[in-house]
């Protein structure tokens, strides 16, 4: 017999009249290779069929299942009840907008962010269907490949301490995102344009440096290195900008 | 009742949804799309392999054009494709990577110089040319010809996804995630848009729309195990089957990929095989050579999970907790491919299954993937018998695969059918008036909101879980890869019965807002109606053809069943009604596959014969005209001469 699990789980659904925010206990005998997925379905199934959670790839790939497991934004698809306790505590990732239970809406936020930093190839060129492609040296691919894969989960902005003193803050999510097109040749913004965009408290400089973020991105992504880079790169560009600025106060 | 119009509503925010809709708000149109869920976590961004396009840059695809793609195209679907539709594919795929790499896919390019790779099993130096470096390179997938499959790594479905739905923000086209198509409105054999369910909080709307196009991708969830999302329920299909009119298409063609995960049934892409992993079983013995010696791991889909079926059936599969499996081994291709390449498999087998596939043999068996089948549409994308209804990408049967697809070949599917179907659905918008019919909308949705109310007040005690688990079983068990006229015979009595049970389903929780209970239990009676669809298409069907095996009909019978199926289901009928019509002008006459045996019956009929009553016999279906005449994109024989069809603007 495997173990028996308790799991303790956040409950509200705005949408039912006298519904409050609180805590519903659940019971289930672990089975092998137990993931929270599996878990989450068989509660809702055998115990509370109106139980609120999002999954949809159940393979790590789609970003919809992150969660607080123990107190750590993590994707329940992929987590194993092996490596948890016996209790089992799971709450709705913060910052987003509660939908019910478990179901945070990430996709309304995250369109958002895409529309805020432009999230697209910018380019006056019209595509010519009978042309060869512009050609893409096989390292610089793989390099933006890199910083594609974000699957915009959440539990960066979960894990943010400054997306709670600024709301309106890009987070690593919406950092990494400018990242990737700033790399990427097809993108003919300027410099200035990036400057506009990264240089406020909402952008790159507003970051007090906690890093939760890169602790707790589920695909590794090296969340560090890219801030770093960024202000590196607003740093030059901000400093030629004052030295300009000066030099026109001066003369 | 909310009513929301637009000139084109989009059912479904995949890859082949987004496609359409940005092919139309290109044209100035206004378009609503509306997702299960947020459009980048649609079951698109789980494609881990490619896309085939015969861009022919790496030296592997040298030679290669869109004949020899649509020869492969062809003979996988086992002759069951529409010759001209996969014409009509091939001919613009190549375009359709160019574009995707000026909106930004970062495909992987050609590096000249020497490469090591393998092939068939051995380590290989293929000498690249510098001519060529930069472009678009490919990677090796089953039953193709060249190297043709274009990759992102083994994130292709996701970064094309992202990269579509940039587009697709960019140009500030609507979407309302979230939200569920329960029935489509129309009248006279005219639709006028969609009547919906929010999931955030069950307000039922109705959105109307000039053209309503379906995109919903698969109803691989219908086998319990499968790689399909959990969210793929076959909910865009039964909105076409539920109208009473609108046909599917050879919903008995399901595909089994040889390479699902065990436990899990997650998906391990074919570009493992493609790159040289190899298939052994429980002694380590690699046993694909010795059924398919031409080509070994890499014949298409339906050959290898059979052989793979067969081979375990011989008592050669290792035994687990999870039933008989056979291994995947990665482990020559090494820690640098797998940690790049690979990587998205490599996350999967050490996530969910503790399996390092540098030092360690992954387990894998067949596990349910694709559907050939869907909403019959004509080369347009216009659904039968229904104006102003078009289907692209899975949901669809527009008919490129037959009764199966090569892999790379869906996921560009979406992408080529998304800009072809777009083009048509922003004709059509552009000629036609908007309908805002409010009482037939009304009426569309009291039907609805009765069923809730039968859900919630009904004095049945049937559970809606264990009715989507029977239904499962039964396909799993009897309309699996080897079927029988006794399985399937059992599977139709089933499935009959729980068909009638659907209505006996009883919800527990008294909510019809934020509940997933009600949610699943609105999707229940479309559920069990495809799949007696698939069952009882698969009975009827006597012949095997790509993936659908009879074992008691072994052979592929072109004389009764060069044709596809057909399946309506009539307001108020206890089962589908089936019909048959030919598969579409033939170019390519009947032949053999050259891999995966078995015997062919010929046609009687000469291929002129054939051709000349095709157009007849799919009016009579209900085809739509289209555009064009019929067959005027295929150019007569290009295949003999091997020459490329000319590119559609």
């Amino acid at each position: 017999m495997g173990r028996q699990l308790s799991f303790k789980i956040f409950r509200y659904n705005p949408t039912l009249k006298d519904n409050k925010p609180h805590i519903d206990f659940f019971q289930i005998e672990e089975t092998p290779r137990l993931n929270v997925f599996t878990a989450l379905f068989k509660i809702r199934e055998e115990q509370a069929p109106d139980l609120v959670f999002d999954f949809v790839c159940r393979a790590g790939v789609c970003g919809s299942c992150a969660m607080m497991i123990n107190g750590r934004p993590t994707l329940a698809c992929r987590t194993l009840t092996s490596d948890l306790p016996d209790t089992i505590e799971l709450f709705p990732i913060p910052f987003f907008k509660l939908l019910g239970d478990l179901s945070v809406d990430t996709g309304v936020w995250f369109r958002q962010m895409s529309e805020q930093v432009e999230s697209w190839i910018h380019t006056k060129e019209e595509f010519d269907p009978t042309a060869e492609e512009e050609r893409m040296d096989n390292a610089l691919a793989n390099k933006i490949y890199e910083t594609e894969r974000c699957i915009e989960c959440g539990c960066c902005m979960a894990g943010c301490a400054t997306a709670l003193i600024y709301p309106n803050f890009f987070g690593a999510a919406g950092l990494f995102r400018i990242g990737r097109f700033f790399i990427d040749p097809r993108d003919k913004r300027k410099n200035q344009d990036w400057f506009e965009l990264v240089s406020t408290d909402e952008g790159v400089f507003g970051c007090i440096g906690m890093m939760g973020c890169d602790d707790v991105c589920p695909k590794d992504l090296s969340l560090l290195e890219m801030f770093a880079y960024i202000r590196r790169k607003m740093s030059g560009i901000g400093l030629r900008k004052r030295q300009t600025v000066k030099k026109d106060a001066i003369f | 009742m909310r009513l929301l119009t637009s000139d084109v509503l989009v059912i479904g925010a995949g890859l082949a949804g987004e496609r359409v809709a940005i092919a139309c708000a290109s044209e100035g149109l206004d378009v609503t799309i509306l997702s299960l869920v947020p459009p980048r976590r649609s079951h698109s961004c789980a494609a881990q392999g490619g896309m085939q396009a015969s861009l022919g840059n790496s030296v592997m695809g040298e030679g290669d054009n869109s004949t020899i793609h649509w020869l492969d195209t062809v003979r996988g679907s086992d002759w069951g494709a529409d010759q001209e539709v996969a014409r009509i594919f091939t001919d613009i795929a190549p375009a359709a990577m160019r574009e995707m790499a000026h909106f930004g896919v970062p495909w992987n390019r050609v590096k000249g110089g020497p490469q090591e790779v393998f092939i068939k099993g051995k380590k290989t130096t293929i000498v690249e040319d510098f001519e060529k470096e930069g472009l678009i390179t490919a990677r090796a997938f089953g039953g193709t010809a060249k190297w043709r499959t274009c990759y992102t790594a083994d994130g292709t479905g996701h970064s094309v996804l992202y990269t579509m739905d940039n587009m697709a923000v960019q140009l500030g086209i609507t979407v309302h995630d979230r939200m569920e198509a329960l029935r489509l409105i129309h009248a006279d054999g005219n639709c006028i848009g969609a009547i919906v369910r929010s999931l955030r909080d069950g307000e039922i709307l109705a959105y109307v729309a000039k053209a309503t196009v379906i995109a919903s991708g698969g109803y691989g969830r219908l086998y319990g195990i499968s790689t399909n999302a959990i969210i793929n329920e076959g909910t865009g299909s039964w909105l076409a089957l539920q109208t009473g009119i609108v046909p599917l298409g050879n919903m008995e063609a399901v595909q089994f990929h040889p390479t699902g995960l065990v436990p899990t049934d997650i998906l391990v892409t074919e570009g493992c095989r493609g790159d040289g992993g190899l298939l052994l079983d429980v002694d380590e013995y690699r046993f694909m050579p010795d059924y398919e010696p031409e080509k070994q791991e890499l014949a298409s889909r339906d050959v290898v999970s059979r052989r793979m079926m067969e081979h375990i059936q011989k008592g050669k599969g290792v035994k687990s907790p999870y039933g008989d499996h056979l291994w995947l081994d990665l482990r020559h291709l090494g820690e640098h491919h797998l940690r790049t390449k690979l990587r998205e498999v490599y996350d999967i087998c050490m996530y969910f299954i503790g399996v390092n596939p540098i030092q360690e043999l992954v387990p894998v068996r067949p596990t349910q993937h694709y559907s050939m089948g869907g909403i019959r549409v004509n080369k347009d994308g216009h659904a039968y018998n229904m104006e102003g209804l078009f289907a692209a990408g899975e949901v669809s049967c527009w008919d490129l695969h037959g009764f199966n697809r090569l892999g790379g070949n869906s996921l560009a599917e979406t992408v080529v059918a998304g800009m072809v179907v777009g083009k048509y659905v922003a004709d059509y918008a552009k000629k036609s008036a908007l309908v805002a019919d409010t009482s037939l909308a009304e009426s569309f949705a009291s039907k609805e909101i009765d069923k809730m109310s039968h859900l919630l007040n009904n004095s049945g005690r049937e559970n809606v879980y264990a009715l989507r688990d029977e239904i499962a079983e039964v396909l799993s068990n009897n309309v699996g890869i080897f079927r029988t006229g006794g399985d399937l015979e059992n599977a139709v009595a089933r499935i009959k019965d729980i068909v009638s049970r659907t209505g006996k389903v009883k919800v527990r929780t008294r909510s019809t807002g934020l509940n997933p209970e009600i949610s699943q239990a609105l999707r229940i009676e479309g559920m069990a109606k495809q799949a007696l669809v698939i069952a009882a298409g698969a009975l009827a069907r006597t012949e095997s053809r790509g993936a659908h095996t009879r074992l008691d009909y072994p052979d592929r019978d072109d004389e009764n069943w060069l044709n596809r199926t057909l399946a309506r289901w009539p307001e108020d009928a206890d089962e589908p009604v089936l019909t048959y019509e030919s598969v579409g002008i033939l170019d390519l006459p009947p032949g053999e596959r050259g891999y995966g045996g078995g015997k062919h019956i010929p046609m009687k009929a000469t291929v002129e014969e054939y051709n000349a009553r095709v157009y007849e016999d799919q009016k009579a279906n209900g085809l739509i005209d289209t555009s064009e005449p019929i067959g005027s994109r295929l150019p007569e024989k290009a295949w003999r001469e091997g020459s490329p069809g000319k590119e559609v603007k």
